[in-house]
């Protein structure tokens, strides 16, 4: 596992998400009040582009007239049949145990934590895209990291 | 007359050919045809617009029923900007040829003068500002079908240009489509050799289902299917295919996985009730395998690859199967994933490309 370098957290507030190229892969990172989710961006069914998708909630009745809206923001849509998948797992909401997205864990670190602009194998950290797109590290800042295998 | 390049460069020969049957064009402005209208009909067109029966339109899930990815950075409506088209469509996936099937509502038009200006606005569109740009894209002539005889004056128009490889209708009409006020339009594709296309939706007045009006868009969605089978009954029945033995058909974004059973229970009463439609001359399936094509998207998924292998044995149509992607549509099929299992590579090559090629006849007649 590579822990990987994403944004700071302010590029990516609270019912945002940012569509990121890591290590030859499209991850989109997702920030659910404060938590933060990775999911692969290809969708299992035909290969859209799944985290450019519509986010909203669940809808369920549990008898015709009786609706439960839950979880707004939790749902990702994607963007060609509509399939519906749980943000924070990756799980399909129509066949949960078979139909899944990869997801990625993901956490935040503070700035502090962060090598200073170069790869340091010893910390398991490597300049994501973020770095890469010549920021510099700030101490004061949290950032956005995703653990990937490679 | 179009000159036309007989075949865009060559792919990748590693992969395999694809020809896509269905691809939604859609104008960039309101504006847009009425630039192709003479001032007579523009004028009702910027002043009355279109009007034609209810029902047509349930609520699409999305938006003008399109993929949320397919809105062009330029703002203009999904399927109507050429050059995202290109990228997203022709390039993405290496499209050899594309038909357009505009559906802008020309044919169903209650003003039956209207519905023809609409159509021909809508033709010379295709050609203005598709075709002419696009070597891989052809048209489909829109037609105000409701009308016989404007259907076939439209035919004769533009038939004989090789931009357009099929007449292009609604499968939700207001009379079967065998019945003889149609035969006029007939006659015209068979006079032009040209394929008629027969694509899902439309709405002929009548409530959208045999069994009444229904609540909601995936009744309309998944009941379209009734609306092909009573059409095909249709026009096996009335004969048009005794009156007219070169007339092709194309069942578009229909499905298939229906037509087996019905071939089997229209053989079963056509022993029975024979007499009822003496002007036939052969079992109804007979007709039907010789006259029909039929594009796969969105096709019928058996939970098993085996019972869809079953299904294409059962529908015996191997050579009649079209691959096509309903681009920008929300049930696009992306062509590296359109089958619900592994296809023989012959049959693969054939639903992908080579029936339509036969079909449309695209690298000849200037096609
Ligand atoms: S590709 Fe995502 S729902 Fe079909």
């Amino acid at each position: 596992m590579t822990r990987y370098v994403i944004a700071p957290i302010s590029e990516v507030p609270p019912g945002a998400r940012k569509i990121v190229e890591v290590a030859g892969r499209s991850l989109g990172v997702f920030n659910i009040d404060g938590e933060i989710f990775a999911l692969r961006n290809r969708c299992p069914h035909q290969g859209g582009p799944l985290c450019a998708g519509r986010l909203s909630g669940f809808l369920q009745a549990s008898i015709p007239g009786e609706y439960v809206y839950s979880r707004p923001g939790e749902v990702l849509r994607c963007p060609w049949h509509g399939w519906e998948f749980d943000v924070r797992t990756g799980q399909s909401w129509f066949d949960p145990a078979r139909t899944r997205v990869r997801s990625y864990e993901a956490s935040v670190i503070p700035g502090t934590a962060l090598p200073d602009q170069v790869n340091s194998p010893g910390l398991g950290l490597v300049q994501g895209p973020y770095v890469a797109e010549t920021y510099p590290v700030s101490i004061e800042e949290d950032y956005i990291v995703v653990e990937m295998p490679g | 007359m179009t000159a036309l390049s007989t075949r865009p460069a060559a792919r990748d020969r590693t992969k395999l050919a694809v020809i896509d049957c269905d691809i939604h064009t859609a104008p960039a402005t309101k504006q847009t045809l009425g630039k192709y209208m003479p001032a007579r009909w523009r004028q009702h067109h910027e002043t009355f617009g279109p009007r034609g029966p209810g029902g047509a339109h349930y609520p699409r899930a999305n938006q003008d029923a399109a993929r949320t990815d397919a809105w062009p950075p330029s703002g203009q409506p999904p399927g109507s900007d050429l050059d995202f088209l290109r990228e997203q469509l022709l390039d993405a996936w290496g499209i050899e040829y594309g038909v357009m099937n505009p559906l802008l509502g020309a044919g169903g038009q209650l003003n039956l003068e209207y519905g023809a200006a609409h159509a021909r606005a809508t033709n010379d569109w295709q050609i203005a500002e598709w075709v002419d740009h696009e070597p891989r894209l052809r048209a489909s002539i829109v037609v105000p079908y409701e009308d016989g005889s404007l259907a076939a004056a439209e035919i004769d128009r533009v038939g004989d240009n090789p931009a357009f490889v099929q007449v292009l209708l609604s499968i939700r009409t207001s009379e079967p489509l065998g019945r003889r006020k149609y035969w006029p339009m007939y006659e015209a594709a068979v006079r032009h050799d040209l394929p008629i296309g027969i694509h899902f939706g439309g709405a002929g007045g009548g409530p959208i289902t045999g069994a009444g009006w229904p609540s909601f868009y995936i009744e309309d969605h998944a009941g379209m299917p009734t609306a092909f089978q009573s059409q095909v009954i249709s026009m096996v029945t009335e004969g048009i295919f005794e009156h007219f033995p070169t007339l092709k058909i194309v069942l578009i974004e229909g499905g298939f996985g229906w037509l087996p059973p019905l071939m089997w229970r229209i053989d079963r009463a056509y022993t029975h009730l024979r007499e009822e439609v003496p002007h036939l001359q052969r079992r109804p399936s007979e007709y039907i395998r010789q006259h029909f094509w039929l594009t796969t998207q969105p096709m019928e998924e058996p939970p098993a690859g085996e019972q869809f292998h079953q299904l294409l044995h059962h529908l015996d149509m191997n050579d009649r199967l079209m691959f096509a992607t309903d681009y920008p549509h929300w049930d696009f099929d992306a062509p590296d994933q359109a089958f619900p299992t592994r296809i023989e590579p012959p049959l693969e090559r054939a639903i992908m490309a080579e029936n339509a090629r036969g079909l449309y006849r695209f690298g000849q007649l200037g096609r």
